[in-house]
């Protein structure tokens, strides 16, 4: 009940906020009918649907940790979650409570995302709600860091670090729209030790129905979101006991 | 006693934020704690309020342990932050709606005390406006209604009155008033002619040590003093503690 009555609240806070549904659902849309547009009017084929829009789907999750933050920080800069802390709520309910209305938030987005695509000439076929599926992973981790950035950080550091730095990281290090050995040998090795590539592969291998290929990329994805999470918890607990 | 504090010690790398406190406050009474910025008034209430744990001493809250058995003691206090602590995006009645339901009410309970509080302090205009539309004095009064949501034994107000005008002030003090004797109030503010004016006692801090307790004509009579402020003055200015 207390759950239930927390990220109720969260959730009213998410969708009451015109920015979320800007930068949430209308941006990634944006960027696919932008680079689809610029694809269809370019000789050579740059921006393949079936490779971008698993891309453009992990890209708009990076939103989801600026979402997260920003209600989290928000919180603790303006006492609420003192107020909160004094009620007998346990950290499961405060952090589920937090992170359960952004995950259906994250499902619309990659509907919305794959929708979209399919108007612009994405077949459809069951592999897409594969590929949705087997994204969420990643959009949990997305999730997880949001709290525990919001958890550490002020809601400012927070507007730039998870608003800008980790949609930049996101869209670069991803390869959403670029091969990444374009930029080297090197750039990839490095973009293939975080999790943003590999959320990215998952969802192209899955959309094409290569699902033995989906490992060890989702190992990855699995050990991040893993970890995100439980740093989260502990920072998020360790904030309750001593706000 | 509602609240027994003994000789509490807190520091904070090395410095002693709070330093050999104790403190018993009376059921229905209400208790101003006073003191310069840094005096350790909000360490003070954060022990007080299960939010940060002490070095030394113990602290109880209608008889439970506030290490031993937070769960009990949150149930029985209300706090109302310094900061407006509302959810800026919901309404009056669903920031109501919303404590009760995160101290495990029904929704039907948590409707029910919504529209109580809502009446009790006549934010009937408001009912359904965005929390952060409101001016700071609606703010506020909205702020200890949330406080009250859980029906607390004990309500913590930090600073309710801070940067508000004359009139949202003084309409404040009103519903400051009407609480007195149903509920244990520990008030903490700056304005001394506010602690004076609703205090059945007031305590003095300075360097997390507490210089006075008692009611306000006590400290002026024993320090001499024309006024409750010459008082306060005086007390912290030298400093020595009861």
């Amino acid at each position: 009940m207390k759950m239930t009555a927390f990220s109720s609240r969260v959730a009213k806070e998410i969708i009451r906020d015109p920015l979320s549904l800007i930068f949430g659902l209308c941006f990634p849309v944006v960027l696919l009918l932008l680079l689809s547009a610029i694809n269809a009017n370019v000789p050579v084929n740059v921006f393949d649907i079936e490779k971008l829009t698993p891309g453009i789907a992990v890209f708009g999750y990076s939103f989801l940790t600026l979402f997260s933050a920003q209600l989290v920080s928000g919180d603790r800069c303006s006492a609420m979650l003192i107020r909160l802390f004094t009620a007998p709520m346990s950290a499961a309910d405060f952090i589920l409570g937090y992170m359960l209305p952004l995950f259906p938030m994250a499902v619309v987005q990659s509907i919305v995302c794959f929708g979209t695509a399919m108007l612009l000439g994405l077949e459809p076929s069951v592999n897409i709600v594969f590929a949705v599926l087997l994204l969420l992973p990643s959009a949990l981790f997305f999730i997880g860091l949001g709290v525990l950035c919001g958890t550490f950080l002020s809601e400012k550091a927070v507007g730039g670090l998870c608003g800008a730095l980790l949609t930049n990281l996101t869209a670069f290090a991803s390869g959403a729209w670029f091969d990444l050995s374009l930029v080297g040998s090197a750039f990839r090795k490095i973009c293939e030790l975080l999790p943003f590539a590999h959320s990215v592969y998952i969802g192209r291998n899955a959309l094409s129905g290569n699902f033995a290929d989906i490992f060890p990329d989702m190992y990855y994805v699995l050990g991040y979101m893993l970890a995100a999470m439980i740093f989260a918890v502990i920072a998020f607990m360790r904030k309750m006991k001593e706000a | 006693m509602m609240i027994r504090i003994s000789d509490i010690t807190k520091s904070y790398k090395g410095v002693k934020a709070v330093d050999g406190l104790s403190l018993a406050v009376g059921d229905g009474e209400l208790f101003s704690l006073l003191g310069v910025n840094g005096a350790g008034k909000t360490t003070t209430i954060k022990t007080m309020c299960c939010l940060c744990p002490f070095d030394s001493g113990s602290v109880e809250i209608g008889g439970f342990d506030v290490v031993k058995q937070p769960e009990k003691v949150k149930e029985l206090i209300g706090v109302s932050p310094q900061e407006t602590a509302v959810a800026r995006n919901l309404s009056v009645y669903e920031n109501l709606v919303l404590m009760g339901g995160v101290h495990g009410f029904s929704k039907e309970k948590s409707k029910n005390i919504a529209e109580e509080m809502i009446s009790k302090f006549n934010l009937s205009k408001f009912r359904d406006m965005q929390a952060k539309k409101l001016s700071g004095g609606w703010q506020r009064r909205l702020s200890i209604a949330m406080a009250l949501v859980s029906d607390p034994k004990v309500l913590f107000l930090d600073e309710p009155t801070l940067g508000l005008d004359v009139i949202a002030r003084s309409e404040l003090w009103d519903v400051i008033r009407e609480l007195k004797g149903k509920v244990t109030i520990i008030l903490t503010t700056h304005y001394l002619e506010e602690a004076e004016s609703l205090s059945d006692r007031v305590g003095i801090m300075r360097d997390g040590k507490l210089l006075f307790c008692g009611k306000c004509d006590e400290l002026v009579s024993g320090t001499g003093a024309k006024s409750f402020e010459d008082a306060f003055v005086k007390t912290v200015k030298e400093g020595k503690g009861e």
